[in-house]
């Protein structure tokens, strides 16, 4: 399997996506500089977390409108498996990859800590390595985070399975203290309606070795990889 | 000498009131003249102002600073240069540095802060490091002063701002609040950096010929003036110095460092200086003068975002994410090529010469023709007088009467220098690059290197109420505690950096704070060899004729082998022994205790016994090396029974202790003694450890154990967990949503 991180100007966490890939893979994915329009051939892009472009005007707008970005929709259009995390997820609903918005945190502030994430499926590519209702601990990192969309949009979204995660407590409940940033029913990811696209705002990449205070991240790079090769 | 074109032309003549308007007074302006033989320009005039202002020149405090240790085993840099850098082993290099940012971020706590974060960032990145972690020591005025909320928030969004959009992680702190400060918040911050220890890049010029090159953000008027707006004390009309605070754009600065960074990788660069205080006039007075040459510039080159700047706005300007560099002349294609890829400005904007002077032209006129070298030797320096502060009454405990110590830890829990500080760090990104190994709210940050397991520790630490009461006594508490700090989580503290914040030096009372306090800090370096290699001096912080408390802040860095080993303050499970390392007298004097429950603000700090630091805080290491400790945290503000419950509350796991007969009950739950740990083991090691205590002649007694969700004290005395955590958590939020 092969996989590309794309980086943009004030990417961040280009390095901790790379480092979580190739443990999984076994060997480093490419690097992909934005103004390179020309991917390489893999099986996995991956759009990182970061200030893409300053978050300026909005969160991942001007990346969304980047030459690579044309490329990254060709592919996922082909198929290939898209992966886009925290300012990648924001991209990619500016892209119009993926369904919603994500509007500033209710709180107003960043926030930065580890969260409840319940897995709502284990039927894509990318949840494969989980089972339907597992509680992990993973890090969110955000400013922007409020995941937004018409309630007809959501009911779509949840009668076709496209809710990858959702904020929970410890015990699995969807409540409001468990959500960080005010997400429309507690959303934190979401599919494409093909399931080739994923975005989500929590940190999977952080949460991949015991010293990271979690490792429950390990398995959705391990289930992709898996899926894919 | 050429005579400044710009004289008698288009630019003002120099007036005893535009003299002191420059912040010089009439004995600097006579040096002026002197080293000039003649009258300077405008522009002259305002670099002469910048470079002698007490931030550039530590006029006031030189005389003092010469006495900090700063040389030792580890030690590759000490002061002087951009930031510290010291060896820690297998070829590679920590450097680094805590900044004051504290009168910009009165003025405007968000760009204040934020631009206080980018420029020590600079400071690291310029020296060749990519930085790894970012702390802080913040102080604010009394939580019911009207301006704390709006200070507080914005220096944390600041803070959080720049660091967040940097990519590096904002590990660790600390935050205060006391009503001396209520006219003059403290942000200083501090970036650590790794570099190969082959691979630093220095400030001093070399190769008369060679181009100065200038990168990054582009220059406007902002700023003009910062450094000596910093050196001087505000009044009430303060707020009309708003245009002097700069903007940061930590956007460009993340281009800047991946630039930097790949210049730095190939051979071209002689020398860099980041511009920080006094941008341009600064950076390149300071590379020319360490290497003994001469510079000369052309302001027109110099990348301008606003049209119709004078040579005296671009020499003056504090815009924020600029270089400057000498390189190879061989290497200019190579260089324009990388910035040109991360998209930042780049222009050769003149030479070195082997004249010696400064000199910068603008269209084909001369606007500045001074010599380098008078500029920085002939500084002024001062031997201003100072007064030793009056000793401070020791405080006996059982003058104080007897009350009930869990009442007494439920308000302190939830006082605002003890409440927990989750409102402020959670705003901060403190994973990013996915090293962060112990996060904030223990003893100190634990962040693994690239290659690991090996990793830093990091603190930041002062007690300003005890340097207040006794300055010497406090000097030497701060660098103590920090190298507590470090010890507690398993770590080998190596060196520190001194951001030394203080009134209006030219009081005695204040001077002498500043004596006493550089006093107590150099014994405690000497004693635990601990030198210092980087710092700042930030004077002047009083608003209408009242000072801060004295507050040199302390930033320690600590080498751990194996970040596996790293201990961290939270219990871990239930039936673990809970044993105290150090003697505990019960000092009451300066305590939290005392100005929380007796609303009294008084009496001689704890003493610090350095032997004793010493020797206890190594006691603790090995301990932990061989892995025995499961928890362990310092003692410090608010004594055993918070360190207990901050211990209970990380780990979520309550705990029973016996109370000792010799010592009254609230001396000994809060007395703030120096030199001590609590820790714990598992039960059946417990006689062990206490033996080895013994043998070593360290004193060390077992308390109680874990278990339980609540803190009981023998007799039955005991508080929930959850009612303890409602309180300690609840504060800042409440305080910062009211």
């Amino acid at each position: 399997m092969q996989a590309a991180v794309v980086v943009f100007p004030g990417s961040n966490r280009e390095v901790d996506a790379a480092k979580a890939l190739e443990a999984a893979m076994g060997r480093p994915p490419e690097m992909v500089w934005n103004r390179d329009s020309e991917l390489p051939k893999v099986d996995l892009i991956v759009v990182p977390g970061g200030f893409s472009y300053g978050d300026y005007l909005r969160c991942g707008a001007i990346a969304a409108h980047s030459p690579v970005l044309r490329e990254v929709k060709a592919r996922a259009k082909a198929g290939v498996a898209v992966l886009g995390i925290c300012n990648g997820f924001q991209i990619l609903t500016e892209a119009g990859l993926l369904p919603g918005v994500l509007l500033r945190n209710a709180g107003l502030g960043f926030v930065c800590r580890n969260v409840g994430l319940k897995v709502e499926t284990s039927q894509s590519l990318f949840t494969s390595g989980y089972s339907e209702g597992q509680n992990l601990s993973i890090p969110v990192a955000h400013h922007d985070g409020n995941y937004f969309a018409d309630d007809g949009m959501l009911d779509r979204l949840e009668e076709k399975g496209q809710i990858a995660f959702r904020y929970c407590d410890a015990a699995g409940g969807e409540t409001k203290q468990a959500n960080p940033n005010g997400s429309a029913r507690n959303i934190a990811g979401v599919f494409n309606d093909t399931k080739n696209v994923l975005g989500l705002m929590p940190h999977p990449e952080n949460a991949v070795e015991p010293l990271q205070g979690s490792t429950d991240g390990k398995a959705l790079f391990k289930g992709i990889v898996e899926a894919l090769s | 000498m050429n005579k400044p074109g710009g004289i008698g032309t288009s630019e003002p003549a120099i007036t005893p009131q535009i003299v002191a308007e420059h912040g010089l007074t009439a004995e600097e302006y006579e040096r002026v003249l002197s080293i000039m033989g003649r009258a300077p320009s405008i522009t002259e005039l305002g670099i002469f102002s910048v470079m002698w202002s007490e931030h550039c020149s530590y006029k006031s405090s030189r005389k003092w600073l010469r006495r900090l240790p700063t040389t030792g085993k580890v030690v590759i840099q000490g002061p002087g240069e951009n930031a510290g850098v010291i060896d820690i082993g297998d070829g590679q290099a920590a450097i680094f540095k805590m900044e004051s940012h504290n009168h910009p971020s009165f003025i405007e706590p968000y760009q204040g802060a934020a631009t206080g974060v980018g420029g020590i960032m600079r400071d690291v990145f310029t020296m060749g490091a990519r930085p790894i972690a970012n702390l802080n020591a913040l102080r604010f005025g009394a939580p019911d002063d009207p301006k704390t909320r709006h200070l507080l928030g914005g220096v944390v969004a600041g803070i959080g701002g720049y660091g967040n959009c940097m990519g590096v992680p904002t590990v660790g702190g600390e935050v205060n609040f006391h009503p001396a400060y209520n006219g003059n918040i403290l942000v200083n911050a501090m970036t650590v950096g790794i570099a190969d220890k082959n691979k630093i890049f220095y400030s001093k010029a070399a190769g008369v010929g060679n181009p100065v090159i200038y990168v990054g953000a582009k220059t406007g008027r902002d700023g003009i003036h910062g450094a000596t707006m910093a050196s001087a004390e505000f009044t009430e009309d303060s707020e009309e110095k708003r245009p002097t605070v700069q903007v940061g754009d930590p956007f460009t600065e993340k281009l800047l460092l991946e630039a930097c960074l790949e210049l730095m990788a190939t051979d071209a660069i002689v020398a860099i200086q980041d511009m920080g205080a006094a941008g341009l006039t600064s950076s390149s007075v300071e590379m020319s003068s360490k290497g003994g040459l001469g510079i000369e510039l052309e302001l027109d080159r110099v990348p301008m975002r606003e049209s119709g700047m004078t040579p005296y706005e671009i020499m003056l300007s504090e815009s924020q994410e600029r270089m400057l560099m000498v390189i190879k002349p061989e290497a200019r294609q190579r260089a324009r090529e990388i910035f040109e890829k991360w998209e930042l400005d780049f222009a050769e904007i003149g030479q070195l010469t082997d004249g010696g002077h400064l000199v910068l032209k603008m269209n084909g006129r001369v606007y500045a023709d001074m010599p380098v070298a008078p500029l920085v030797e002939q500084a002024p320096l001062y031997d201003r007088p100072h007064l030793p502060t009056p000793r401070a009454e020791a405080i006996t405990a059982t003058s104080l009467p007897a009350r009930d110590p869990i009442a007494s830890l439920l308000k302190l829990m939830g006082s605002a220098d003890l409440c927990s500080r989750r409102w402020v760090w959670e705003q901060y990104d403190h994973l990013v690059m996915g090293q962060t190994v112990v996060r904030p709210g223990g003893d100190a940050a634990v962040v693994r290197l690239e290659r690991g397991p090996k990793g830093l520790a990091l603190t930041t630490d002062c007690t300003p109420r005890y340097c207040q009461a006794d300055p010497k006594t406090g000097g030497a508490q701060a660098v103590a505690e920090s190298w507590r700090n470090l010890t507690a989580v398993g770590a080998r503290p190596l060196a520190i950096t001194d951001n030394m914040n203080f009134g209006n030096p030219q009081r005695p009372e204040i001077m002498g704070q500043f004596v006493g306090c550089v006093e107590g800090i150099r014994e405690a370096c000497l004693a635990l060899d601990y030198p210092v290699v980087s710092g700042n001096v930030s004077l002047y912080n009083e608003t209408n004729g009242k000072g801060i408390l004295p507050t040199p802040a302390i930033g320690g860095v600590g080498v751990i082998d194996d970040v596996g080993k790293a201990t961290t303050i939270a219990f871990k499970g239930e039936g673990k022994a809970i044993i105290l390392i150090g003697k505990t007298a019960g000092h009451l004097g300066c305590s939290l205790y005392l100005r929380e429950i007796e609303g009294r603000e008084e009496g001689a700090p704890p003493p610090v016994d350095l032997k004793a630091e010493r020797a206890h805080g190594e006691f603790v290491r090995a301990r932990i090396d061989a892995r025995e400790l499961s928890a362990c945290h310092d003692l410090a503000d608010g004594g055993l029974l918070v360190a207990l419950a901050e211990m209970a509350l990380a780990g979520n796991v309550g705990a029973s202790i016996a109370l000792p007969k010799d010592v009254p009950a609230h001396a000994f739950c809060f007395g703030e003694d120096q030199a001590r740990y609590l820790v714990t083991v598992a039960k059946p090691k417990a006689e062990g450890l206490l033996s080895a205590a013994r043998a070593a002649g360290i004193p060390a007694e077992i308390l109680g154990e874990t278990g339980g969700n609540a803190l009981t004290l023998a007799g039955g005395n005991t508080i929930s967990l959850s009612k303890l955590r409602a309180a300690h958590e609840g504060f800042l939020p409440a305080l910062m949503n009211s």
